[in-house]
């Protein structure tokens, strides 16, 4: 057949089956729409699903109690519920994380954006994406296999788990999101700024120092905020390194357990299914969630204001 | 020999000099510092991977990779943990890449720009930061309890689905977003609806963004231990789930997807939580076999990568 | 504005008072009523911003492609006297018979004959020889199969410049489309590139109606039966390519086309 008669054929082809392929269509939108909307769905469930437990847990637990007290122990006989000592531990090891974070980070990211020649950008970025690959009961294992010992070598009287080991691991572990994030931003500032500078005579330190880093800093304040929610939320590493004994201790040196490592420790007992005792973890991770949610939303902010200004 | 500004002082060629000296020693000093910390960052990395293969290398071997775990470490295995793992993959591979590529195709092609939209976006957003044991509380009230779906491969495979979409819908919409405009509207000018565009043209040729991101959010799930300890993971199965195919009608059975369930973090997680250091050496040898796996996928990740992007160029 | 609509060929469009407003709101064309003639080319000239492409894309409804666009008016396509822009008509329906050929050129990133057989593989089934019948036949159409009939198989991208822009015209006449639309289809080509799209559209336009937006005047003059000048979204003046370039009507059409402006 040749070009022509094809062609005749397939226009007769046109008219008659477009309602068909139009229903078709709208199916397939439907089905995407459906998939896009699981999302929404997760999220719905997760904050349904904490807050209905914690609902259950605050009617048996006031408030005040929960905030205030000093103590956590709710599976004693005497039970306390107070979420302080969990609050520290987190927190502490979370100190302990940026402050080995955010000046590796910080200063990785101004070398790579403003320093590094090709050859090192090129060797450095695989070996930061492998650190962030590694499995975090990997850096459990190494938290408590390598680093505590190390560390009681130079301190004998560290105990075995403590928040220091880590931290400093977790620190380590948060770096690749750190420094990429405030690459980003350090990028993002215009050519021509760092010229002027440079023009005047300024080195390439002076320039990073006081044009760069200052003009992306909403940006690198992002890093930082989203980096404290990825250390708040870590688990594997305190639960294997730091004990699960909670403790209202400021000190890094100290054994003790953070919300996420308390959540862990309860899912692996056997605790009846609506006793207070399985609320707790919800209660806990409740707060979890509502602190990482403040640094996220944060983290958020911060990151639109750094683009819109470029 | 002084220099006059006009500003009416004279500064001192000899200062100045000394001056400059000083700021580019400590311009050396500051990109010998960026040099050593990152030097630092990498020999961390080398000495986990070092201390990791030198405490567990030894003890990988044929026994270990095919016992069940046991009160002996000894003649403890992981078996039923890398099946277990392989197992929910699947199941989290079957749930989170249909979704997620779906609903990345729906908010980069379909979606206008409605309020809608906006909260589907803002949504994802947060997903991505929720911490990972948030997932599996999530998943213990609802699919464990309230779905009655148990601690099983079933609750294993949503769980870490969960915890990836957001990941997959993230990466999906780069690829989909790096397709110029131009090719969607040759492919619209030859009478194509939006489907066929989709589906021949803008999805195929963002494979390799949608590839590279999916393998990593899989690699990602594959370390995952938190959310399923949260949702009931044992650490003691001696046992394997049951088989999918059977002797008889229909040869198919889905029976092994209620079954409990271990995965290979896991039972590292068990194995290092002991006192005793020859369970130690277990734990390290699952942590080669685990970032053996995990390295492996990222590796291919970068593979794809780097192989779809020397095939098209825009 | 009226244009001085010709009577005498027989019409395969009419534009009659289509306005045009991006986003439901920002008005770019007025109330333009132009008359396209059967088997003939039209070009469209005119400055920069005045509307030519804008009008080009309404013919296809490329323009449905991104929200809020809003069309008044209507654009009547002849035989069968439907009218382009009305939203009750799938716009799929209309781009499977008006054909467009881009200003940059766009083949996808697959084989030479893949680009060409994907306008026919969406309309339904075909058979493997028909389908490279078609192909071969495009391809001889927009004088491109010599120079790729040994390595059909091989990346569109491989192509030079001006044999992509042949190879997109390949591709939206395999379809058999009844109007060809060209946006400025050699801006982004050399001179002997240009001079073959230019020798293809005179080639062309004796079996298919042509509508091409130039930004060259003396293209416009070389290719083209009819010419109309667009000025700030109207249309100011359209008649006989000669008549147009020779002895215009409007004083606005003389001072573009004498270069005063534009």
């Amino acid at each position: 057949m040749n070009a022509e008669a094809v062609l005749k054929k397939t226009v007769t082809w046109r008219w008659s089956s477009r309602l068909p392929m139009q229903m078709k269509e709208k199916a397939i939108e439907s089905l995407l729409l459906f998939a896009a909307l699981t999302s929404v769905a997760i999220t719905i469930g997760i904050v349904g699903v904490l807050v209905y437990e914690s609902i259950g847990f605050f009617r048996q637990v006031s408030l005040w109690d929960f905030l205030t007290d000093t103590q956590w122990t709710p599976l004693f006989s005497e039970p306390h519920y107070g979420i302080l000592p969990l609050i520290s531990g987190t927190l502490v090891t979370t100190a302990v994380a940026l402050a080995v974070a955010v000046p590796m980070g910080s200063l990785i990211a101004i070398y790579l954006s403003e320093y590094a020649s090709r050859g090192v950008r090129e060797t450095i970025k695989p070996a930061l994406e492998l650190l962030s690959a590694v499995p975090t009961v990997v850096y459990g294992y190494f938290a408590l296999l390598f680093v505590t010992p190390a560390l009681q070598a130079l301190w004998p009287a560290l105990p075995g788990f403590n928040m220091l080991s880590a931290g400093l691991v977790i620190g380590i572990m948060i770096v690749p999101y750190v420094s990429s994030v405030s690459e980003d931003a350090m990028r993002a500032v215009p050519v021509h700024l760092r010229e002027g500078a440079f023009a005047l005579g300024a080195t390439r330190m002076q320039t990073a120092l006081r044009v760069v880093f200052p003009s992306a800093l909403s940006g690198i304040t992002a890093a930082y905020v989203l980096g404290i929610s990825r250390a708040i939320g870590e688990t594997m590493v305190v639960a294997i390194a730091a004990g699960m004994q909670p403790t209202l201790t400021w000190n890094p040196l100290e054994p003790a357990a953070t919300m996420t490592a308390y959540i862990v420790q309860v899912s692996l007992g056997d605790l009846p299914h609506g006793s207070v005792g399985y609320q707790t973890i919800f209660a806990t991770g409740l707060t979890l969630l509502l602190m990482t949610l403040v640094f996220n939303l944060a983290g958020h902010v911060l990151k639109k204001r750094y683009r819109q200004i470029y | 020999m002084s220099l006059k500004n006009d500003i009416g002082k004279s500064t001192d060629a000899k200062l100045v000099r000394r001056q400059i000296l000083r700021s580019q020693l400590r311009d050396r000093f500051f990109a010998v510092g960026g040099l050593l910390v990152m030097a630092v960052a990498c020999l961390v990395l080398l000495a986990l991977l070092l201390q990791l293969a030198y405490d567990g290398i030894g003890r990988v071997s044929w026994q270990f990779v095919s016992s069940y775990p046991s009160r002996f470490a000894s003649q403890a295995g992981i078996l039923s943990a890398w099946i277990g793992t392989i197992l929910v993959m699947i199941l989290t591979a079957a749930t989170a890449i249909p979704l997620g590529i779906g609903a990345a195709i729906y908010l980069e092609e379909y979606a206008s720009k409605n309020w809608m939209t906006d909260v589907i976006e803002i949504n994802i957003a947060n997903l991505a930061g929720v911490p990972s044991i948030v997932y599996g509380l999530m998943a213990l009230g609802l699919l464990v309890y309230e779905f009655h779906l148990g601690h099983s491969f079933l609750t294993a495979g949503l769980t870490l689905a969960m915890l990836i979409l957001p990941m997959v819908i993230i990466a999906t919409r780069e690829a989909l977003r790096a397709i110029p405009p131009q090719i969607r509207e040759a492919a619209y000018a030859v009478g194509a609806t939006k489907w066929q565009t989709v589906r021949d043209h803008v999805v195929p040729y963002s494979m390799g963004g949608i590839l590279t991101g999916m393998i990593l959010a899989l690699s990602r799930a594959v370390g995952e231990t938190a959310p399923l300890i949260t949702v009931g993971a044992l650490s003691f199965i001696a046992f394997l789930p049951r088989s999918p195919l059977t002797s008889e009608f229909p040869f198919i059975s889905l029976q092994w997807l209620f079954d409990p369930f271990t995965v290979m973090p896991i039972q590292m997680f068990n194995w290092v939580s002991r006192p005793q250091d020859e369970f130690h050496v277990n734990a390290a040898a699952a942590g080669v076999i685990l970032l053996a796996m995990t390295l492996a996928m990222n590796g291919l990740a970068i593979a794809i990568r780097a192989r779809f992007r020397k095939r098209i160029h825009w | 504005m009226t244009a001085q609509v010709y009577v005498t060929p027989t019409l395969k469009a009419e534009a009659k008072e289509l306005s045009f407003f991006y986003g439901g709101t920002a008005q770019a064309l007025r109330s333009i009523s132009l008359a396209l003639p059967d088997r003939h080319a039209t070009a469209l000239i005119g400055p920069s911003g005045c509307g030519k492409t804008t009008f080009l894309r309404c013919l296809n409804r490329m323009h449905d492609l991104y929200p809020g666009n809003r069309y008044a008016g209507s654009v009547v396509l002849y035989p069968d006297g439907i009218n382009i822009v009305d939203q009750t008509i799938d716009p799929i329906e209309i781009r499977m018979r008006v054909g467009m050929v881009f200003q940059k050129p766009n083949p996808f990133p697959t084989t030479i004959y893949e680009n060409v057989a994907y306008g026919l593989r969406i309309r339904g089934s075909i058979t493997r020889s028909d389908l490279k019948a078609v192909v071969e036949q495009s391809l001889k159409d927009a004088a491109l199969w010599p120079e790729v009939k040994d390595r059909l198989h091989s990346l569109a991208f491989n192509l030079s410049g001006g044999q992509q822009q042949r190879l997109c015209i390949a591709r939206a006449l395999a379809t058999g489309p009844e109007m060809l639309l060209f946006d400025e289809p050699t801006s982004a080509l050399d001179p002997t590139a240009t001079a073959r799209i230019e020798e293809l559209v005179t080639e062309l336009k004796q079996r298919i109606t042509i509508v091409i937006v130039t930004h060259n005047m003396q293209q416009a003059a070389r290719v083209s039966d009819y010419t109309a000048f667009m000025y700030e979204g109207e249309l100011v003046e359209c008649d006989r390519t000669e008549k147009i370039f020779t002895n215009p009507s409007n004083k606005l059409t003389e001072e573009y086309v004498t270069g005063r402006f534009g």
